[in-house]
């Protein structure tokens, strides 16, 4: 089968990689590149497992095709961290138990970045919202709003 | 629960003590820096060189007869290098087994997995290849023929168990019913738990309610799909990389399936993204060793969401019938359930289970369960934290609620005044040790959730849960590194990150060295004996006994050392604060020797230092909570909102209290899921409408209210930390507290589950027309 | 195996020649959210995928002097940036910003949700309520059409083998017009509508109702605009009894069926509900002189 040859930057490296078009950005991270921190948890854009940005904007990675991601810019949770130092997203999680089994926390943390950096002094109800699209079953979410929260505080510098 | 405890068991008696590490929590779990940087690797993440995609071929049909099956087109196709269907699986004989907490029958495992006969439900596997690529895989699928001669289904359980309902196995004949029945029938078994007289009992009481209650089957919906990765070699070894609870059951399960020796199969569990009782069984693992030994390569196998809703998990639908007798003063003299269970395409529903919790947070003197396990045409049940309860407590906690109203107590009190205690006779068999029911119930009665104000359409909902803990066979090793660090290698799937903290934490406050000192590490099949599956709320119970027991063995080995060194006796040396010392002044003037300069000698006098832990864990701790909710109803959409939420339960002991907490938040959420929207929807062709997160709706973060949480330790007298399971109660309560408060809402009493917004709207409607309209 | 082209035309033309060439088992790629999950459900497997995101005439969303147009292919999350929209189109924004979570309105487009042919779809009664056209381009040429003339029934619309939805008009509204929409879902969010319904009416000087649409959502096999609930409305000032006569003809133009999302009765019912509560949000913008 013929493939598309895709040229694309991932947290900030320059990529090129081969795909079919019925591949997602998805099975293309995962699959061919084993960044595989991206989860598939339906494969349907209803539990955002797979959340990444793509030039800049949220979105589920399982319903982006490989090939369009020519030339854009792409973030996963890979690059999350600087180096050794964690996002204060990441610290916050770690500190409120905000992850049991782990599987939704990739995307979830994608999202809240996302949700923090147009809204850095969101309310309770507009977390819970804005991560709507993120399933977890593990924790009633409970923790997960109070770390979002909390890491919101401390990146405002409050 | 279930499952016979050994007369050959472990109980470490509990020890009153001071405690430096367990009881507290850790600044970082050791699990949570890789799973917040996306290094955690589960079962999809692994991948071998060379390896082939699998993908399974599922019948479209509710039940029908497998006619031909011709792959030959498929074979043919490019880049497709195994094909599987029945005659590649060995049949099995009938032969029971374990699988978590449900029993499993080894004919019928090898027929879920694969079918032969006949597709059973909507999903069955009938076909599996092996590609070079998933789309070539894909391609495969659709070119095997099959050959169905479609049969009559049947889907729901008061319906299965109607005389001329289709069967789903024509052979078979009820057991434990006397005489034996004639006719085969779908009721595959019938089980009684009885105390008491229940006759007797209803004539003394002065009131009683009997009532009936309808529960959709409904899937754990952990967020990561079944995946499985396996190798066979030309050496006749199997090696398996997969999703699951229990790599020993999962061994046993395939080498039993595949007929291997055991010792040639070797299961490594992948880090797990949730199971809650749904990843115990064999799916994809012999099917990806089948296709690995065909094709010569290792072979991944990923389920679609799709495919994990239609052919895994659910837990039984279900048909309750509930009848409680009180007498005036409050007390109750009878209660009687009657609990007709979906088991699936094949026998085994979670009935062993929960019939034991049906009446057991009360002091009932007479009681009779009759649980009949009825096979209808959807996937296998399998275990659902606290398999089966939460259906029989929606029924029990509604019909409480409806008696202390009749009798004008309030509905704390009238639980109180019946609540089981230390020394209650069970109707499952033992009498209960000291248990902390009370304290919950008067906790939530101190709570200032009680004081809150509630508004119009608003109403508070109370409801209480009960389950064991399960001990079973239980293996560990601690190691003694020379640096003076420990490793406790484990062999209960840590579920979810909380396990192997509470195991350091164990292991810390054990050995007397910092918490940092020591790392817990999965153990794989070959490394430690056999393991029973987390299961039961037994994870850091019986793991954590294990950890105690080889921590003290490895101090007894520390000891020796210190006594070699000193030449003094063993018994002329103890343990103490990490340190080994002379056990009196009489023995010797010698520095205490601490675990590190211990480690370090170890060598030279006398080998390495490990402890090992391998038992079978008796004496659980039962479990009990109590929740309190409010909700607000809107009166024109059927809408149900939750406004606030408290859970109050009895942990025994806390090892890690804010991951205790978690577990509480997480069990309860899923209660709330269930109750609310979550359902399976069948169409009329007995295919399932909804295998996807859009329409099977598990709550979303904005559907949930702020929780409230508060921990009861009353130990457990046969743990030497008290440790109760916690993980399982929390998700007992929800259905019916959420239904009892949409009565204290607005009056109506809801008795069919989901209570989702068309039925609370339909009952509003049944219950004041006039009002509807407005 | 058929093998899945996959082209990224940067003119009109050219997408237009490469579906009318697709002979049908093409597949316009915009946002992607609906076309990749039936992808992945194996609903459809098409031979050709025309990615009409760098087309630029699909990109834009352009404040003109009759009205506002903006490109097919916008998605979600863009028209949810832009501030002049949002302000002048509350009620497009409240249909806009239930498609689906924040990632999934990061892709998808009015222009998809509308081509999907759902009856269920969120963006459409507002815009069929506050008077959209469509502007469809292909092999023939250009064409204009109301939004309510896309959708023939589920999953299945009026365009032409080649034709393409560049761009869709909202004509100014009159002074005094306020519109709305809102869906009932069971989940809070993450879910597909049960019953919608879009609003958009005008207030006279006096205060007095002189013109209304209403459209109904989820209720049929396309989306209903209810002619005789809107009727309930003008010569009104949208006091109760308005609202009960709204409330009865909303609930009488549903022609619904029984699905796993809700019930005829059900969604009957909470049509005549949701329409009262939508007239009550749009009532209040157009007193505020919105939309």
């Amino acid at each position: 089968m013929k493939k598309h040859h895709v040229s694309t930057t991932i947290n900030g490296d320059e990529v090129d990689f081969l795909c079919e078009t019925s591949e997602t950005l998805l099975d293309v991270l995962r699959d061919h590149l084993h960044l595989t921190g991206a989860k598939e948890g339906c494969g349907t854009g209803d539990c955002g497992a797979c959340s990444v940005t793509l030039d800049g904007v949220l979105v589920c990675s399982c319903l982006v095709l490989g090939v369009e991601a020519e030339g854009k810019e792409i973030e996963t949770i890979e690059g999350m961290a600087d180096g050794d130092e964690l996002h204060p997203l990441q610290r916050k999680f770690v500190e409120h138990i905000a992850l049991q089994c782990g599987i939704c926390t990739p995307g979830l943390l994608i999202s809240a970045r996302s949700l923090l950096e147009k809204n850095p002094n969101p309310t309770e109800e507009e977390v819970r919202f804005g991560l709507a699209g993120n399933l977890c079953r593990c924790t009633g979410y409970q923790n997960i709003i109070e770390a979002v929260m909390d890491a919101a505080q401390e990146m405002r510098g409050a | 629960m279930g499952m016979k405890p050994s007369p050959f068991g472990t109980q470490i008696p509990y020890e009153e003590k001071e405690l430096k590490v367990v009881g507290s929590n850790p600044e970082a779990r050791p699990d949570a820096v890789d799973k917040v940087t996306g290094k955690a690797r589960y079962a999809a993440d692994i991948n071998l060189p060379g390896q082939l995609t699998g993908k399974v071929l599922r019948s479209p049909h509710a039940h029908a007869r497998i006619k031909s099956i011709d792959a030959s087109e498929a074979e043919k196709l490019k880049g497709v290098k195994a094909v599987i269907c029945r005659d590649d699986l060995p049949d099995m004989p009938v032969m029971h087994a374990a699988a978590g907490e449900i029993m499993v029958n080894f004919r019928d495992v090898t027929r879920t997995i694969m079918a032969r006969e006949k597709a059973l439900f909507d999903g069955h596997p009938v076909a599996a290849v092996a590609a070079t690529s998933e789309s070539i895989a894909k391609a495969a699928l659709k070119l095997i023929k099959v050959e169905y001669e479609v049969l009559p289904h049947v889907i729901d359980v008061v319906d299965a168990m109607k005389p001329d309902a289709p069967l789903l196995h024509e052979d078979q004949i009820t057991k434990g019913v006397e005489p034996t029945p004639e006719k085969p029938s779908n009721i595959a078994a019938q089980m009684v738990s009885k105390l008491g007289d229940i006759e007797e009992g209803f004539e003394q009481a002065d009131l009683v309610v009997e009532r009936e209650f309808n529960t959709k089957a409904a899937h754990q919906g952990y967020i990561e799909p079944h995946a499985s990765l396996a190798i066979y070699t030309e050496g006749g070894n199997a090696e398996v990389w997969t999703s699951t609870q229990g790599h020993f059951l999962i061994r046993a399960q395939i080498a039993e399936i595949l007929e291997m020796d055991i010792s040639r199969v070797k299961v490594t569990p992948a880090e797990l993204g949730g199971g809650f009782g749904g990843k115990n069984m064999i799916y994809l693992e012999p099917l990806a060793i089948v296709l690995s030994k065909k094709s010569g390569r290792p072979v991944k196998m990923v389920m679609t969401r799709d495919e994990v809703f239609r052919a895994s998990g659910p837990t039984s639908g279900t048909n309750i019938i509930i009848k409680i007798g009180i007498t005036k003063g409050g007390k109750i003299t009878a209660a009687q359930a009657i609990l007709n269970y979906q088991s699936g395409c094949f026998p085994g529903s979670s009935l062993p289970l929960c019939t034991p919790t049906a009446f057991t947070r009360y002091d009932i003197a007479n009681v009779l369960v009759i649980g009949n396990d009825v096979t209808c045409n959807r996937p296998k049940v399998t275990a659902y934290r606290s398999p089966g309860a939460p259906m029989i407590a929606f029924g029990v906690e509604t019909v409480m609620d409806e008696i202390a109203e009749e009798l004008n107590i309030d509905r704390l009190e009238i639980r109180l005044m019946n609540a089981a205690k230390e020394g209650t006779q069970t109707h499952f068999g033992p009498k209960l040790g000291p248990i902390g029911f009370i304290e919950t119930l008067e906790a939530a009665k101190a709570h200032n959730h009680m004081k809150e104000k509630l508004g119009p359409n608003q109403g508070r909902g109370i409801a209480t849960g009960f389950w064991n803990t399960l001990g079973m066979e239980t293996s560990a090793t601690l190691n003694v590194n020379q640096d003076g660090t420990a490793s406790l290698i484990y062999g209960t799937v840590d579920v979810a990150g909380g396990m192997r903290t509470a195991y350091s934490q164990i292991v810390a406050e054990e050995l007397g060295i910092p918490f940092k000192k020591v790392r817990a590490i999965q153990s794989d099949t070959s490394s430690l004996g056999f393991n029973f599956t987390t299961a039961g709320s037994r994870g850091t119970a019986a793991g954590g006994m294990a950890a105690v027991k080889a921590s003290r063995d490895a101090i007894t080995r520390m000891c020796e050392v210190a006594a070699r060194i000193w030449e003094v006796e063993l018994d002329q040396v103890v343990w103490e604060d990490g340190h080994a010392r002379p056990a009196s002044s009489n023995v010797g003037e010698f520095e205490p020797l601490s675990l590190a300069e211990i480690a370090m000698k170890a060598g030279f006098y006398g080998g390495t230092i490990a402890g090992h832990a391998e038992i079978n864990v008796t004496g659980g701790g039962p479990g009990f909570g109590t929740h309190l909710v409010d909700v607000e109803v809107d009166r024109e959409t059927g809408a149900v909102k939750l406004l606030r939420y408290t859970i109050i339960q009895d942990a025994g002991k806390a090892v890690f209290p804010e991951y205790v907490k978690a577990q509480f938040h997480g069990a309860a959420v899923q209660g709330i899921g269930l109750a609310l929207n979550e359902e399976y929807i069948y169409d009329e062709n007995g295919v399932m409408a909804n295998p996807g997160f859009l329409d099977y709706r598990m709550p979303v973060a904005s559907d949930i209210p702020v929780i409230d949480t508060q921990i009861v330790e009353v130990p457990n007298p046969n743990h030497p930390y008290g440790i109760r399971g916690v993980g399982e109660v929390p998700i007992i309560p929800p259905l019916a507290a959420i239904s009892n408060a949409i009565y204290d809402a607005v009056g109506i009493r809801m008795r069919d589950h989901p209570m989702s917004p068309p039925k609370v709207l339909a009952a509003l409607d049944e219950a004041a027309p006039a009002t509807a309209a407005e | 195996m058929t093998e899945m082209k996959y082209e990224v035309p940067t003119s009109l033309d050219d997408a237009v020649a490469l579906l009318a060439d697709g002979k049908g088992n093409a597949k316009v790629l915009a946002g992607g959210t609906d076309v990749l999950v039936q992808m992945h459900m194996d609903l459809i497997e098409p031979d050709l995928i025309v990615d009409i995101k760098n087309i630029s005439e699909l990109r834009q969303i352009t404040k003109e002097k009759d009205g506002y147009r903006f490109g097919a292919a916008v998605s979600g999350v863009e028209l949810m940036d832009h501030e002049d929209f949002c302000q002048t189109w509350p009620g497009i924004m409240d249909g806009v910003s239930l498609i689906g979570s924040l990632q999934v309105k990061g892709r998808a487009s009015v222009g998809g949700n509308v081509c999907n042919a759902s009856p269920a779809a969120d963006s459409v009664p507002a815009m069929i309520a506050a008077g959209a056209t469509a502007t469809i381009v292909g092999p023939k040429g250009k064409r204009d059409i109301p939004v309510e003339e896309i959708a023939t029934g589920p999953g299945q619309t009026s365009l032409e083998d080649g034709e393409i939805v560049v761009s869709f008009f909202l004509p100014n509204s009159a002074p005094g017009t306020g519109g709305a929409y809102q869906r009932f879902t069971p989940r809070t969010e993450m879910d597909i509508a049960v019953v919608g319904v879009g609003i958009s009416l005008t207030l006279g000087d006096d205060g007095v109702c002189s013109s209304a649409k209403v459209a109904l959502g989820a209720v049929a096999a396309t989306a209903l605009i209810a002619e005789a609930a809107a009727a309930a409305l003008v010569g009104t000032k949208v006091d109760k009894a308005a609202l009960d006569n709204l409330a009865a003809a909303a609930s009488a133009a549903c022609k619904p069926i029984d699905d796993k999302r809700g019930t005829k009765e059900y969604r009957i019912k909470v049509a005549g509900v949701l329409a009262r509560r939508v007239a009550l949000i749009a009532l209040e913008r157009a007193l505020g002189g919105k939309e």
